[in-house]
């Protein structure tokens, strides 16, 4: 089977010379579809960097990365604009939702910037937080709804574009315990449909959920372990 | 996706930001509307100078007692001053001597306030004189009759007004033929002048023209000629009608060098050069306010349009992260930046249309077009610039470092 994420040798070096660090060593990870991954590690151990580059967001120094067996890592601005869009569901700590926007069209705009018709990416963008269970907030703009609340917008906008992977970067680490719960049941769920899911965390309560989990130290990985008691 | 979808993100950009784009609006609005009223007050100040210049005729001379500059006068009454003469006049008019004079008038000026009834008026110029007067002057009638060299023989009270001294005295009614008192003495309303409009300094419609007999007779008696005023064949030939001038009354006053003469001479072709001259700086000095002005104005933008900076590259990043491609970015923040501007600009063009109408110190500004497009096209440039630079940048970022910019 064709692995979702094939990361080879992937590198990322900050700084020239002599004062450069390495935030990432020499990585290869290969994730299959259906897969539920956990990534943990102490800061500094190059997570969120490795994160960022599978979502297409940095670059690397070196290495490559293929998604679903198209290169990444060799293209131009313009095609990985495309490639965040349709093939990646991205969720951060801290939201990232459009300021003074509605849930509503904070969900839609992903679809916009695909060029989908406005009647059918409102059906979609509906759908999308129905699944989430925020059909009673759509026009609530993000100030007005609570972490968890606002972490489940983001959820549904990664969702909308119905991407093969989710991926998210420490999504609890902002939420109280109940909307942690809520948020790591929607991603059972998500995963349950069959999307491939990679979550950053340094939580035990979200490491537990998955189903395979990688440890980092130092910008390389020093483990690689399935969740046996999840399996099942 | 469409131009047209990009138009509305643009449009809802701008709703979601109101205090910035009511702020950035109304700075390139008074930048481009002070821009075009101060210029327009410059150029109407020259306007006006030049036109009440040009209304006296180019090819008239004003012959003033005096030996130059201010504030001399008394000193040469001391030193033995000749008065100006009605015969220095008749001497002037001499095709032998001067032949390049067409004709000259001797002026009387009075202080006098008319009545007529209840109304009163106090026109601001109040002259006796000859019929030659009115085409030296360049004064010419709308209403009834000049008056003749027989009213001057005859010495009748008969007078010429203007047309703000027919309003205050008469309203609406038709002042010929009606008779009003000036300093006492009845003046029976002939005619009316053609209306010259203000000269900016000075109400050129406040008049009062009689037979210069007249006002002697009644008002100032026979004291010197408050001046003469002396009309050449043509504008070209002012300067040879000018030595003819000074030839015949140097001879008549008895004036041995040219720093000691007892009159003045006051050439339309000189007053024009050096009015339209001071008039230049004049304009000169607002059109540097105005750029300063919209200098300042344009600093202005250019502040609120970096100070977003931060706020707009996160949310370029959030953008870019969910998969917004660099075309779609930059379109939606240059057709804010443009639709900020162009409004602003506009607002601007309006506001100065509209201040344009209001006397601004006396003066009524008078628009030059090619400063409208300046200063439209100026603002607009740095509202495009500043806006869609920093916009430009940040979209050509990694959607993470945009996301991490502060």
């Amino acid at each position: 089977m064709q692995p979702v994420i094939d990361v080879q040798g992937a590198v990322k070096r900050y700084g020239q010379g002599d004062s450069s660090i390495y935030a990432l060593a020499g990585v290869d990870l290969t994730i299959q579809p259906g897969e539920y991954v956990a990534i943990m590690g102490p800061s500094g151990s190059g997570k969120s960097t490795l994160m960022n580059i599978m979502g297409a967001l940095d670059n690397m120094t070196a290495g490559k990365y293929f998604l679903d067996g198209i290169e990444i890592s060799s293209m131009n601005e313009n095609e990985l604009s495309i490639v965040r869009g349709r093939k990646i569901g991205f969720i951060f700590q801290s939201f990232n939702l459009i300021p003074r926007t509605t849930a509503l069209a904070n969900v839609e705009l992903p679809l916009a910037y695909q060029g989908i018709k406005s009647a059918e990416r409102r059906m979609r963008a509906t759908k999308a937080l129905e699944v989430v269970g925020l059909a009673d907030r759509m026009q609530h703009e993000p100030t007005e709804l609570s972490g968890g609340q606002q972490q489940r917008v983001a959820v549904a906008r990664a969702l909308a574009t119905r991407p093969s992977l989710l991926l998210a970067d420490e999504p609890t680490g902002a939420l109280d315990s109940k909307s942690t719960a809520d948020l790591l049941d929607l991603f059972d769920q998500i995963n349950a449909a069959g999307r491939t899911v990679v979550v950053i965390t340094h939580e035990a309560e979200v490491s537990e959920r998955a189903k395979r989990v990688i440890r980092m130290r130092d910008g390389k990985i020093v483990g690689d372990t399935m969740n046996s008691g999840r399996v099942a | 996706m469409s131009i047209l979808e990009i138009i509305r993100f643009a449009f809802r950009g701008l709703s979601i930001n109101r205090l910035r784009t009511f702020l950035t609006t109304l700075g390139i609005m008074i930048g481009v509307m002070s821009v075009i009223v101060l210029i327009a007050v410059g150029n109407g100040s020259s306007k006006a100078v030049q036109q009440s210049l040009d209304r006296l005729g180019t090819n008239s001379i004003q012959v003033r007692s005096g030996s130059g500059g201010f504030g001399v006068r008394a000193r040469s009454v001391a030193n033995n001053t000749k008065p100006l003469t009605v015969a220095d006049t008749v001497a002037l008019i001499d095709p032998v001597q001067a032949p390049d004079i067409k004709q000259a008038a001797p002026v009387m000026n009075a202080n006098a306030t008319c009545v007529n009834g209840t109304s009163t008026s106090t026109p601001s110029t109040f002259s006796g004189s000859w019929p030659s007067y009115f085409e030296a002057s360049n004064t010419s009638i709308a209403k009834g009759v000049y008056f003749s060299n027989d009213d001057v023989t005859q010495a009748r009270r008969v007078a010429v007004i203007g047309n703000t001294t027919a309003t205050e005295l008469f309203g609406t009614d038709n002042p010929i033929g009606q008779t009003i008192r000036c300093g006492g003495i009845p003046f029976t309303i002939i005619g009316t002048t053609t209306i010259k409009g203000s000269t900016g300094f000075q109400d050129g419609d406040s008049l009062f023209l009689a037979p210069i007999t007249a006002v002697q007779n009644s008002l100032t008696g026979y004291q010197p000629l408050s001046s003469i005023i002396v009309e050449a064949k043509s504008a070209k030939t002012t300067d040879a009608a000018q030595a003819e001038i000074q030839t015949i009354l140097d001879e008549r006053h008895k004036v041995k060098t040219s720093s000691s003469r007892d009159y003045r001479l006051f050439n339309q072709a000189t007053l024009l050069a050096t009015s339209s001259s001071s008039s230049k700086v004049f304009t000169v000095l607002l059109g540097v306010v105005a750029g300063i002005s919209l200098l300042v104005g344009g600093i202005g933008i250019t502040n609120i349009m970096l100070v977003t900076v931060v706020e707009r590259t996160r949310e370029i990043g959030i953008r870019k992260a969910i998969g917004a491609p660099k075309r779609a970015i930059l379109s939606q923040f240059l057709i804010e930046a443009t639709i900020l501007s162009l409004v602003g600009g506009a607002l601007g063009v309006i506001g100065g249309f509209v201040g344009s109408h209001f006397q601004i110190v006396g003066v009524k500004p008078v628009i030059v077009p090619s400063s409208v497009f300046l200063a439209f096209g100026v603002s607009v440039l740095i509202g495009l610039f500043f806006g869609g630079y920093p916009a430009s940048r940040a979209a050509s970022l990694r959607p993470i470092e945009a996301l991490r910019y502060e």
